[in-house]
């Protein structure tokens, strides 16, 4: 896998607290546990009237985002929001590194501004790491995003989801199906997973999808879907970029579909209770059925709002709400 | 330090101090969670309060998180009737800085604008940060600046232990 060598101790501190969250593989199953219960804490004020919290006030969060997204800025910005930072949104790939800036001398210019939280996507891996290199020790940073690299908040919010619905991980099966070669998610997926216990995790797809030697990552590769469906708790769909790989990767959308996409039948062979989950943006009818997509057994919008409090949770954590004492006074 | 018998009859005395107010057959009975509840729902309990209890959970009200850090699992905050316009007897069990009552206050605003609020607490000790002072109280107490104090409910028996620690751990 070529992932950039992010190293611990620039997620952490010497202490072993959360500092940087651009992974999720560097990080302890005790400070992934602590995110979830957080975010647990935080699902209740999504239904309050008045959903703000005073937590982060004064706080200055910049979404840093140098390749389009939506629903993920989307969300990041309401959970700083709910929080009462002030969030400015900044779309670079239409400002300034047009201009020939680089993306340091972007950066140190708002950092220059005194903000407290970078929130960084980019299409290369390894920018937000490169990024929490370059900054003051008191400023933080959130990957939402590098390249094939990590997606580590969209990772928590499935481990959120997952937890919500099933409980315990020790004895789940979780299969994810889709892309696994060029998905930051599944990678941020697979680590998560494993971080938390979980032992049977089984990766779906077409050969030319998965990458070789994903057995070294601690999942069994599947080229059957039938199969390596059978008995599963979750199903966590990726989403295809078939606008990149179709001829290539793929034969065709309805050759993929026929072979890999979940319809009603494939999630009859998961567990009686499984889950079904996916990213988003869904593509209907290409890796997933409508009938499932919007089934009794689908999550997919449950995972939106989860996001926000997972969001909300890691963002008041690195900003200072892990002292020792935990809360108790 | 003090035991169950002792803590019920403070109670009891808080409650007489209550009856005497003006409105309080119709007053909203709020506890903070997790030492006020229990005081609350006594409270609730004798004054055969007609309202639902409310609870309130003020950790992410508190001005003072980055120091002593979030409880990872706090409470969600269940007030189940409109505070607006509503008398408010706000209960906790030691006020000591004022701050657990000041993030208390900010957050009952965001639910509403209250008629006003009364704050009643069984132990006031000293050591006031901000301009926050109890309407009713059980007890005044003594404690050193380091010494903690928590209240507790196990089998159906309050205790007030001392968690202090030792001056030269603080």
């Amino acid at each position: 896998m070529n992932s950039p060598t992010a190293n611990k101790h620039l997620e952490t501190t010497a202490d072993g607290q959360l500092k940087h969250f651009l992974s999720t593989s560097n990080h302890s199953r005790e400070n992934l546990t602590r995110i979830l219960e957080l975010a647990d804490s935080f699902i209740s004020f999504g239904k309050r009237e008045i959903k703000k919290v005073p937590l982060l006030r004064g706080k200055t969060v910049v979404n840093l985002f140098f390749e389009p997204s939506t629903r993920t800025r989307t969300t990041f910005e309401i959970a700083a929001k709910r929080l009462s930072a002030d969030v400015i949104n900044l779309n670079a790939s239409r400002m300034s590194t047009t201009k020939g800036e680089s993306i340091l001398d972007t950066v140190y210019t708002l950092e220059a501004m005194h903000v407290d939280l970078f929130v960084v996507r980019d299409g290369a891996s390894g920018t937000a790491e490169l990024i929490a290199r370059h900054l003051p020790d008191d400023v933080r940073v959130i990957n939402a995003g590098d390249g094939r690299h990590a997606h580590p908040t969209q990772a928590m919010l499935d481990m959120f989801t997952i937890r919500h619905y099933k409980g315990a991980f020790e004895n789940l099966k979780i299969a994810i199906v889709g892309d696994i070669l060029h998905s930051r998610v599944a990678r941020s997926q697979i680590h998560a997973l494993r971080i938390l216990g979980v032992k049977d995790i089984r990766v779906i797809g077409p050969k030319t999808l998965i990458p070789t030697k994903i057995e070294s990552m601690g999942v069994v590769p599947y080229y059957d879907m039938d199969k390596g469906l059978d008995g599963v708790d979750a199903i966590l769909m990726l989403r295809l970029q078939h606008e990149r790989m179709e001829g290539q990767q793929i034969p065709s959308q309805q050759e993929y579909f026929y072979r890999f996409g979940l319809t009603s039948r494939r999630v009859a062979l998961a567990a009686s209770d499984a889950i079904v989950m996916h990213p988003g943006p869904i593509n209907r009818g290409l890796e997933i059925s409508s009938r499932v997509a919007d089934g009794p057994q689908s999550v997919i919008l449950p995972q939106v709002t989860n996001g926000i409090a997972v969001r909300m949770a890691i963002m008041s954590l690195l900003m200072g709400g892990q002292n020792s004492m935990g809360g108790k006074k | 330090m003090l035991k169950h018998s002792d803590i019920i009859s403070l109670i009891d005395s808080m409650v007489l101090a209550l009856r005497k107010r003006d409105g309080i057959e119709d007053s909203l009975i709020i506890g903070i969670h997790s030492g006020g509840a229990w005081i609350a729902e006594r409270l609730h309990h004798l004054l055969e309060n007609p309202h639902s209890i409310g609870m309130l959970d003020i950790s992410f009200y508190r001005d003072d998180f980055t120091q002593i850090g979030l409880n990872p699992q706090v409470k969600s905050s269940d007030l189940p009737e409109s505070i607006e316009g509503q008398n408010i007897i706000l209960v906790d069990d030691v006020l000591h800085t004022g701050r657990t009552i000041r993030a208390a206050m900010n957050e009952l605003f965001d639910y509403g604008r209250p008629n006003s609020i009364c704050l009643a607490v069984l132990l006031d000790r000293e050591g006031r940060q901000l301009p926050i002072q109890a309407d009713i109280c059980g007890m005044n107490i003594h404690l050193a600046p380091h010494q903690q104090v928590k209240l507790s409910y196990v089998d159906n028996e309050f205790e007030l232990k001392n968690i202090s620690t030792k001056p030269s751990d603080t």
